[in-house]
């Protein structure tokens, strides 16, 4: 009896020491997005103090992101801007890789792997040193300073992450299952389209998630390539905030733009954390 | 494949091969927009790169060769080396701190238990939020007079006044080194957590049926094994911290007195602020040849475990 309650006491004593590492580790890595949220709703005379406490003591407000929404061409302007990349970047990208990953997987012609580690090897070249070329390039193309160019910039970016990630979904699909569908008379891209898509959707997600965060958090290359203030991405026009651009820091409204960076990627990572976990993990295990 | 098989009917050999090479051209239209896409914007790109770097090429009128010119300077190029050695004492403390962070945080969530899920996602979440948002975020935490740190240090009576913590070197470098860790301490917990599952759990029994304390079994049973991850992991820390540049753009401003410009800030600001564009290459071609020589290292690594 005694012995059975000295275990259940220790039991009880790891228990309540791996939680409370756990709950103030947890606590640590969330307080710093808690508090940027909490201080983007109080008034902004309120959001010049240091945030002790973090929550708004006036009454929560939108005062400071009436005043983000007044930068610029306005906040809209430049959301719509980090939107439009985005959706076009996952778009393209998932387009380009499908076909490439099903090219990769099911065909044979000259010099395929070498073609296929081409694109892959891209990912050791940091892309950081040829933003200079990229810039001269897109400005011969007529497409410097356009979303279009930060897009095909983006989507190059993202190829040998997700045209790896679309071949291995396309390799672990099996064969018979298009071999029956073609001996039925479809053709290549009903094939593609009707049988193999639904069953490498998985892959699909994951390679947009990635396209998606990779898009809409990119900094240096925008900065680089988008010179016209109207065609700022968000994390660019913040930046500019923050430097002081727009006159005295509103910190209020810097944080109202963060929380609103933040949040499609919070959302979109915790609605959809399986795809994302096994994107990260594909490189780990492969 | 099949046009080697003898047929008995010989018409139907070189029908078969032409169809076959219609299948190839089939094969190489699929791949073709992601072989133009790298190809316009990257092999292109890298080759520019290296050529504009024999260059002295301004934003206007017209570049000159000037051979090796470029790189002879940057030899002598004080504040690109003192950027670099800045860059590299950077790359080796965060990664350092990271991995000090990110392995207790492996184990520690590697087993499920109630609240595990919970726990991986609260150490996650940092991750996906963009360099630039969170640094954003940390530049309104150190800011001195509306910020966290310096006014609840002030307020709890640890400082005297409030300390200015981006006025200098010491207190802006671990404050961005603490910010990094907050952000990709996650990241690196995941990768060495799958390392940490891929070990099967018979080979912990028989280590510890042998008798072998934790201590013994983490570091001659589970440590080895993982071999790989770590390498993995650490390439990818060190590659990434290489090439940091938001943080100390956005928090810093390279500042205090250009003490905290990187490898990439400086390439930045003499190509795009400067316009020196075929010096600006030249640096950038030195940045990725001492990338290319991590990436071909990680790749020995991690094709014969053994190597390491």
């Amino acid at each position: 009896m005694s012995r059975n309650h000295g275990s259940s006491t220790r039991r009880l004593l790891e228990a309540a020491r791996y939680h409370g590492f756990g709950i103030a580790a947890a606590l640590l890595f969330l307080a710093p997005l808690v508090w940027s949220v909490l201080v983007s709703f109080k008034p902004s005379i309120e959001a010049r103090q240091p945030p002790l406490p973090p929550w708004p003591v006036g009454g929560f407000s939108v005062q400071s992101y009436e005043n983000l929404a007044q930068y610029g061409s306005g906040i809209w302007t430049y959301a719509g801007n980090s939107l439009a990349v985005s959706a076009a970047t996952v778009a393209a990208s998932v387009l380009v890789s499908l076909l490439a990953g099903y090219g990769f997987s099911r065909f044979q012609f000259p010099l395929k792997n070498v073609l296929f580690v081409l694109i892959i090897s891209t990912v050791m070249i940091p892309f950081q040193s040829i933003l200079t070329p990229l810039f001269l390039i897109l400005t011969k193309l007529g497409l410097q300073n356009t979303l279009t160019g930060i897009v095909l910039v983006y989507v190059t970016l993202q190829l040998p992450f997700s045209t790896f990630m679309m071949r291995n979904a396309f390799d672990a699909v099996p064969r018979e299952i298009e071999d029956a569908a073609r001996v039925d008379g479809a053709s290549v891209f009903a094939v593609l389209y009707r049988i193999m898509l639904p069953l490498v959707l998985p892959g699909v997600a994951t390679v947009a998630i990635f396209a998606f965060l990779a898009s809409w958090n990119e900094f240096l290359a925008a900065l680089i390539l988008l010179t016209d203030q109207k065609k700022y991405t968000l994390p660019v026009l913040m930046a500019a905030v923050r430097s002081g651009q727009f006159g005295t820091i509103d910190w209020g409204a810097v944080q109202s733009g963060v929380t609103l960076m933040m949040a499609p990627c919070l959302a979109l990572f915790l609605l959809l954390q399986r795809y994302y976990i096994r994107g990260l993990t594909a490189g780990a295990v492969k | 494949m099949t046009d080697q098989q003898q047929l008995p009917d010989g018409t139907s050999r070189p029908r078969r091969t032409a169809r076959q090479r219609r299948k190839q051209l089939v094969g190489l239209l699929f791949v073709a927009p992601a072989l133009a896409l790298v190809l316009l914007f990257f092999i292109v790109p890298l080759g520019m790169a290296f050529w504009m770097s024999l260059h002295n090429w301004p934003l206007l009128g017209k570049p000159r060769f000037i051979g090796f010119d470029n790189y002879s300077r940057l030899l002598d190029d004080a504040r690109f080396w003192a950027s670099m050695r800045f860059t590299i004492t950077y790359t080796l403390v965060v990664t350092v701190a990271i991995f000090s962070l990110a392995f207790p945080l492996a184990l520690f969530v590697e087993k499920t238990r109630p609240l595990t899920k919970f726990y991986r996602t609260a150490f996650f979440l940092p991750v996906v939020v963009g360099f630039g948002s969170a640094s954003l975020l940390w530049a309104w935490l150190l800011d001195v007079d509306s910020g966290l740190f310096s006014p609840a240090a002030y307020s709890l009576g640890l400082t005297d006044k409030r300390i200015n913590l981006l006025a200098d070197f010491d207190t802006t470098f671990w404050s961005i080194i603490i910010m990094v860790v907050w952000k990709t301490a996650g990241f690196n917990m995941i990768i060495l957590l799958t390392g940490l599952q891929g070990i099967s759990t018979e080979v912990q029994e028989a280590a510890r049926m042998d008798g072998a304390s934790p201590w013994q079994r983490f570091r001659r049973v589970t440590l080895p094994l993982m071999r790989r991850t770590i390498a993995l992991a650490l390439i990818l820390s060190v590659a990434g911290s290489m090439l940091a540049f938001d943080q100390f753009y956005i928090i810093a401003d390279g500042g205090p007195q250009n003490s905290t410009v990187t490898a990439v800030y400086w390439i930045f600001s003499q190509s795009f602020g400067s316009f020196h564009l075929g010096y600006g290459s030249a640096l950038s071609m030195v940045l990725l040849a001492i990338l290319v020589c991590i990436s071909v290292v990680q790749l020995r690594l991690l094709r014969n475990p053994e190597g390491m």
